[in-house]
């Protein structure tokens, strides 16, 4: 292995920078000043967020026209194809599918806590299908369907949720991080895999998610900040769902909205409605492309509303009233999706029928493995507290193993 | 075969071909052969440059730790060596630095952080304990973390408030944590080389008031150990040494406390009480094989540690001894730590710190009438 990539090449460190103006021509580029020139703006404009957040298909999933669409010169974004959406919409279909099997599990018992992200599916499919194989996804929580969409198996990824183990996937070999739960964490893990990956000249690209709440986090802040002057290849992704369990955004900041927050890290930030797939798989596609062209880190913001409680232990008519949600019902990523693709003669009733079918199949794969019986193994709890266990864990494991063959001779002895 | 612990720089075996190619590997900190004078300071730096040499996924970073060199001059070079790239500043935000390390660490790197002082590694406190020390446990070993996070750690430096505090219980309780503790400049190099090889996260902690603590070290008889070691797979990891033998009782102490305890164990000797000093090495894994063959032998102990007595490492040490040895115990096992306050101002340490009388008075308890 070698290391060549320099990360102060295109960015000094500050004791590198001539004092005085740069002299043009040779002087290193930061990312904004290279925006700067790409997009023909300011630094101010390349920074900030577009003035509206970006939006391609309305609520009752008729194309905007062709100037609301995120033209402002800077932040044009390209519509996708039909392809991807139609992969999208499939993506949809199966996410919302899990979003309703899962808490169906939660309430029969067969899982321990499902934090469902019923109405964010676009901002969830868009995560997984704006990265390339070799990029890294750091999700949380509420992420599962991302992780899915991601390729991750189904089962696997519940294993958090369902309380046999702490995780059921391999991070590395789907690079996907862990569904991290203390918030912000995780951003952190992606800022350090972005990091190794360019020392390692690779063109890994990492998508690091949160949520609203999420980013009065002091670890919110840190990778930012750490991203920036790194000149990492980080895309962050909040979904700002309006709720952190019961507080509303506005008890979290004040800021003119999340997006506006890049500004202050020298990065570029962008709101996007969370609930128009098109136009997240355009804003977020963009980020990942201008992040692997070495534009440094970016914040994107896509606006959503969680539609159900934070998790089933949750009673959100406590603090939010039976209206606000009726608002976004008429919001509903999947139902404008559908209107959109039939409108543009993508979607007909033998596709609907056939996306039905794989969303049913992965409800299906999702019930059965939940529901089988998982024998857990008492003694993996030493085995994986270090590479080797310790003189003190064995002791441990050998008392626990003791007590579970007595446990077992004194049954059979009772059933004699 | 197990690995040769000493803690004083006299079993340095001879100079061989491999030390020959390891001296000559380690060209940038290139010394001539055989004992010489050396610090715990240079013993580190020397073991973070030849390991930065061995592998190129060893990466240095932290606060200051660039051109400055470190605030105690530990990572000195390693800008210069191994350019900015391998060793670098950060932003101060110490749990940016620890995060960012176990990112890094996910995807191929190894990473020695450094933390400026032991209070200043609070910030990170939460990516320690719920991700360094959890991820391999929660993955089931799929993603390795082989990180050190060096932590320079307790007082005696007349230090203000916040630069002196001995934190190694708060990582010592948290289960998936290694945490070592050099008090000798040949461990200092031998431990932080076994550190950085270990594929689990090690909590290092350098004791700072021994930084320019200086001894007779072959620093390329070091380099030979640590090679032989590995190709034979031994070392001395998680192994607890006799720093001095002696008969009578057992002095059990780390890190910035050993040398106070072979301190007292040279004026009791004058008194004609011979103590056997343990130095513990590794507080995580702990070696309660090594420990309780001394105090079996002497049947009287005293456990001494400048943090904090209650909840500590030195109360483990009590409980876990007693329960091993109690049939061999004359007297009721005795410890001499700092007094549960916060760590004082500079000029009422002195009160604080266990010293050489401290200790000799806790031995005289040791019921030696019965
Ligand atoms: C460090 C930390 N503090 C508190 C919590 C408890 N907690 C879990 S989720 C949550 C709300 C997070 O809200 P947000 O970031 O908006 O994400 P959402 O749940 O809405 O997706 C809280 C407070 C936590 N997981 N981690
Ligand atoms: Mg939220």
């Amino acid at each position: 292995m070698t290391i060549s990539a320099d990360h102060t090449a295109q960015h000094p460190a500050p004791e590198d920078r001539t004092p005085g103006p740069a002299a043009p021509g040779n002087a290193p580029e930061d990312a904004a000043s290279e925006a700067v020139r790409k997009f023909g703006i300011t630094v101010e404009d390349y920074m900030l967020p577009a003035r509206h957040q970006i939006q391609m298909v309305g609520p009752d999933g008729t194309l905007n026209p062709h100037t609301e669409q995120g033209t402002q010169p800077g932040h044009e974004y390209a519509l996708p194809g039909d392809g991807e959406l139609m992969a999208a919409y499939e993506q949809l279909v199966v996410g919302r599918r899990v979003n309703d099997q899962n808490s169906a599990l939660v309430r029969q018992g067969r899982m321990a806590v499902y934090p469902s992200s019923h109405g964010q599916e676009a901002c969830q499919v868009a995560a997984a299908l704006c990265l390339s194989d070799g990029d890294w996804m750091f999700p949380t929580y509420r992420d599962s369907v991302a992780v899915m969409a991601r390729g991750v198996d189904p089962v696997q990824t519940m294993t958090l949720f369902r309380g046999d183990w702490h995780g059921g996937y391999d991070p590395s070999k789907h690079k996907v991080g862990i569904q991290c739960t203390p918030l912000t964490t995780q951003l952190l893990h992606g800022v350090g895999v972005a990091h190794a990956a360019k020392l390692r000249g690779e063109d890994t690209v990492v998508l690091a998610m949160c949520g609203d709440g999420a980013t009065s986090e002091g670890d919110f802040h840190e990778a930012l900040n750490f991203a920036a002057v790194f000149h990492l290849p980080v895309v962050f992704f909040v979904q700002n769902n309006q709720y952190a369990i019961s507080v509303p955004l506005a008890h979290q900041s004040v800021a003119p909205s999340l997006a506006h927050k890049a500004v202050g890290y020298g990065m570029a930030g962008e709101r996007v409605d969370g609930n128009d797939i098109v136009a997240l798989l355009a804003v977020l596609g963009r980020a990942v492309r201008l992040a692997r062209e070495g534009s440094g880190p970016l914040l994107v913001e896509a606006h959503t509303y969680r539609m159900q409680a934070h998790t089933n232990a949750d009673d959100a008519t406590r603090y939010r009233q039976d209206s606000e949600v009726a608002q976004w019902v008429a919001k509903d990523p999947l139902s404008r999706m559908k209107t959109y693709l039939t409108d543009c003669g993508l979607l007909d009733d033998d596709r609907a029928a056939g996306i039905a079918e794989k969303a049913e199949a992965v409800a299906t794969q999702l019930r059965e493995g939940l529901s089988e019986e998982v024998p857990v193994e008492p003694q993996d709890l030493f085995k994986y507290v270090f590479s080797t266990p310790t003189p003190q864990l064995k002791e441990q494991s050998a008392m626990l193993a003791d007590e579970l063959a007595r446990d077992a001779a004194s049954k059979t002895e009772a059933a004699k | 075969m197990s690995p040769t612990i000493t803690t004083s720089s006299e079993a340095n075996g001879n100079v061989s071909a491999a030390t020959a190619r390891a001296a000559a590997t380690a060209a940038a900190t290139a010394e001539q052969s055989g004992p010489r004078t050396v610090t715990l300071a240079k013993a580190l730096n020397t073991a973070m440059a030849d390991a930065m040499h061995a592998d190129p996924s060893v990466l240095v970073f932290g606060e200051d730790v660039g051109m400055l060199g470190g605030v105690f001059r530990i990572t000195d070079g390693l800008t210069k060596t191994f350019g900015k790239n391998r060793c670098f500043d950060t932003p101060l935000a110490e749990s940016g630095i620890v995060g960012m390390a176990v990112g890094m660490a996910m995807n191929g790197m190894r990473p020695v952080i450094e933390m400026q002082f032991d209070a200043f590694a609070y910030p990170a406190f939460e990516q320690i304990v719920s991700h360094v020390a959890k991820m391999h446990n929660r993955t089931k070993g799929t993603v390795k973390l082989p990180m050190v996070i060096r932590v320079p750690y307790a007082g005696g430096i007349g230090g203000v408030e916040h630069h002196c505090d001995s934190s190694e219980a708060y990582y010592a309780h948290t289960a998936g944590l290694k945490v070592f503790t050099p008090a000798t400049v040949a461990d200092g190099y031998r431990m932080l080389r076994e550190a950085i090889d270990s594929d689990d996260p090690v909590m290092f902690m350098e004791p700072k008031k021994l930084y320019w603590s200086k001894d007779q070290v072959d620093l390329d008889a070091l380099r030979t150990e640590h090679t032989e070691n590995t190709e034979r797979g031994t070392s001395s990891e998680g192994r607890a040494a006799v720093a001095r033998p002696g008969t009578d009782a057992t002095l059990i102490a780390y890190g910035p406390s050993v040398p106070t305890a072979l301190a007292a164990a040279a004026a009791a000797a004058e008194e004609g009480r011979s103590l056997e000093v343990i130095d513990v090495r590794s507080i995580v894994p702990f070696d309660d094989e090594t420990v309780c063959a001394s105090v079996r032998k002497t049947g009287r102990a005293v456990v001494i540690a400048e943090a904090h007595g209650f909840a500590s490492v030195s109360s483990e040490i009590v409980a876990r001894v007693q329960e091993r040895c109690f049939h061999h115990l004359a007297a009721p096992i005795l410890r001499v730590t700092g007094f549960d306050v916060p760590y004082p101002a500079p000029k009422l340490e002195h009160y604080y710190l266990p010293g050489v009388d401290r200790i000799l008075d806790a031995v005289d308890d040791l019921q030696w009438e019965d």
